[in-house]
């Protein structure tokens, strides 16, 4: 029986019992959920206009329609209604119904609001109450025409030239490259724990020694990283497929394939960084003899995951282009999880991406080497922890 | 047919195995024998490719055993293993698989298994839901579901109950019959000889002494028993060629060395009071070990 078909056996056991688990087919229904969450809270914020309900009333109905206009120059909309009465308008804003109760002149505006003035709707307002000012202002001014002066006023902006083009799809990039950091993170994260909790279920259970019997130490630990491996990635497969068609049919997303090619990069990166992180969850699963035992030994691993993860999000967010992002992108521990999202977000280079798979399998490989060698070692020890400097000690188990 | 050849193992200052040699023929049910810690789990883990040994070797059918070889060794560990939360079906047909059975073999192999050593009502339990009994008897099921050429079995009448203990001597035999080396540990020293042909006794990582049960008996001479209810204690100490073995019930447990004359034995029981027995056995394997390992 040759070696690759004693791994698929192995790799198979492991692919059924963690598919016929109802724990796989409860978190891929969670990761799902969690998922259209995200997405119908983006619909909310991003796709719907962000609306401010204005009440008027008395003299102040009369900047309705220039309050409109400026609204609508700065980039947000209002709601106007007229309410018919100061009190009737508070007890709306304390029902959360109105935003803001606007009355008094158009040049002496009284504003009352719930906690605090939105700082676009106060800008607005200011600017209306100063125009309104300006022209009572001008109007005592016997040979000049106030209306004319406020046009040529309001003519005189600024001329802005934009070095890059704007990239309208900018947030949308950025949602994606948030999703498909958090989705890598989570499925690394869960996977290699899930390889080290199977080593030391293989141990604590002793059914290891009926294994070594007839199986090499390293079919067997490369059959459970496969195994697990392709269990991780159907995973990311079905909650990232939905997640972008989900997205694409409501219309939060407007660029698909965007999205389609974050998510395969997203797939190459996860097998990669797999394949980093979860010889070394074994190796080091292989050092404990008890499930207790297991998080601590863990812990190392898991923190270079979740720092991965916090810089993620942290330097995408803030500074996607700077050059710190960038080197770090490219490294083994943190490239899996940073550069999927610069991919997705359109600022990593092809020469970064060719340096970060060249180190990364380089890695890959040295890494391989050396926890295949603690795992032989340390697999058939029981008892206390073993010490990492034991475990490389030279010679046979 | 299988050789255990100089196997030596030590681990830091102690010797585990110093020099095990030992043969198991074709169709030969070998017993191995020792204390706690005398190096029998070790010697066995070697066997099975589980350790790798500092020196010696092991071989089957005249060649060094290698990974290949081993695929086809039924192997029983001192410290029992499965899956705790796979089916018992399931556990042996994967386990039958790994041993290089098809799919299709490995399935008659474990429902024959199941069905002979008494599983039938738990083919689909989780092994974590079974009494350890049952557990116990899916191990076994576990070392031979795979039709092993070599059984290597650590202590694999501990936990059984009577029933599993009648079946499991049978199933020895059988293996044996047809043709399997057969090497297994035990404490129940009575069952070792019962079942065995031959015998091993280790003690410290040594093979003390080792053979059929016949030849550990020649050169050790026989075990009298002396009923002589009046003796007092001490009553046979000092008479030549005797040994005290022990005092129970009024009867009195003596090994007489080869060659002893036993009537002065006689004489000196007659001398104490009235004898109502006086008896010459085998010893048994127990007595035996205690003189090879030194321990009364």
């Amino acid at each position: 029986m040759s070696p690759g078909h004693t791994v698929w056996l192995v790799a198979r056991r492991e692919l059924r019992t963690r598919l016929r688990a109802k724990s796989f087919l409860v978190g891929t229904a969670v990761s799902i959920a969690v998922l259209i969450g995200f997405v119908l809270l983006q619909s909310t914020l991003f796709g719907g206009e962000r609306v401010t309900r204005v009440g008027l009333s008395g003299q102040a109905t009369a900047i309705s329609a220039p309050l409109t206009e400026e609204a609508r120059s700065r980039g947000f909309e209002v709601r106007i209604s007229t309410v018919r009465d100061p009190a009737t308008g508070e007890s709306a804003i304390t029902d959360g119904e109105l935003d803001a109760l606007v009355t008094g002149t158009p040049a002496a505006l009284h504003v009352v609001v719930d906690e605090s003035l939105d700082e676009n709707l106060r800008r607005a307002l200011n600017t209306l109450v100063q125009s309104e000012v300006l022209r009572a202002q001008l109007a005592a001014v016997e040979e000049l025409d106030p209306d004319q002066v406020l046009a040529t006023v309001a003519d005189a902006t600024v001329d802005v030239r934009s070095l890059r083009a704007p990239d309208p799809t900018h947030d949308q990039r950025l949602a994606l490259a948030l999703v498909i950091v958090a989705l890598l993170y989570l499925s690394l994260l869960l996977y290699g724990t899930m390889v080290a909790q199977g080593v030391v279920e293989e141990k604590s259970s002793r059914v290891v020694e009926v294994l070594l019997a007839t199986v090499r130490p390293w079919e067997l630990l490369a059959g459970k990283v496969v195994g697990l491996g392709l269990v991780g990635l159907a995973q990311l497969t079905v909650v990232g497929g939905v997640g972008v068609v989900l997205a694409a049919v409501t219309d939060v997303l407007t660029i698909p394939g965007v999205a389609l090619g974050t998510l395969l990069w997203g797939l190459l990166w996860y097998l990669l960084g797999y394949l980093f992180y979860a010889t070394v969850f074994a190796a080091a699963g292989s050092l404990v003899s008890r499930q207790e035992e297991t998080q601590s030994v863990l812990l190392p691993i898991t923190s270079v995951l979740v720092l991965a993860f916090v810089l993620g999000f942290g330097l995408l967010a803030r500074l996607p282009n700077s050059s710190a992002t960038a080197v770090l992108s490219v490294l083994p521990p943190f490239a899996p999880i940073l550069l999927p999202g610069r991919l997705a977000l359109g600022t990593a280079t092809a020469w970064e991406v060719v340096v970060a798979i060249v180190l990364m399998l380089t890695s890959v490989a040295a890494l391989t080497w050396l926890a295949g060698r603690i795992y032989a070692k340390a697999v058939l020890r029981t008892g206390p922890r073993l010490p990492l400097r034991d475990a490389l000690r030279k010679g046979a188990p | 047919m299988l050789q255990v050849d100089g196997v030596t193992k030590r681990y830091g200052d102690v010797l585990a195995c110093d020099r095990v040699s030992f043969d198991v023929g074709a169709g030969e049910l070998f017993g191995f024998v020792g204390g706690n810690g005398a190096g029998k789990t070790t010697t066995m883990r070697i066997v099975l490719g589980v350790l790798a040994p500092d020196a010696g070797e092991v071989r089957f059918r005249g060649a060094p055993v290698d990974h290949a070889a081993r695929r086809r060794f039924g192997y029983l560990p001192e410290e029992r293993g499965l899956y705790p939360r796979m089916r018992v079906l399931d556990q042996l047909v994967y386990l039958a698989e790994l041993h290089g059975a098809d799919t299709n073999a490995a399935h008659r192999a474990a429902e024959h298994w199941i069905a002979r050593l008494g599983l039938r009502g738990h083919r689909d339990t989780e092994v974590q839901r079974l009494s350890l009994g049952n557990q116990q008897r899916v191990q076994l099921a576990a070392a031979l579901v795979h039709d092993p050429l070599v059984l290597v079995l650590d202590e694999p009448f501990s936990g059984l109950d009577p029933l599993a203990v009648d079946v499991l001597v049978e199933v020895l035999r059988e293996q044996a019959a047809a043709g399997v080396p057969v090497v297994f540990s035990s404490h129940q020293l009575d069952l070792v000889e019962r079942l065995c042909d031959r015998v091993g006794i280790i003690t410290a990582g040594r093979v003390v002494a080792s053979g059929t049960v016949e030849q550990l008996r020649a050169g050790t001479g026989s075990t009298l028993v002396v009923d002589a209810p009046a003796a007092p204690a001490g009553w046979a100490a000092g008479l030549p060629g005797v040994t005290v073995l022990g005092v129970h019930n009024g009867q009195t447990r003596l090994r007489v060395a080869p060659g002893t004359d036993d009537q002065p034995i006689l004489a000196a029981a007659l001398a104490t009071g009235p004898v109502r027995g006086f008896t010459h056995q085998h010893p048994t394997l127990a007595e035996l070990y205690r003189d090879v390992v030194g321990v009364r």
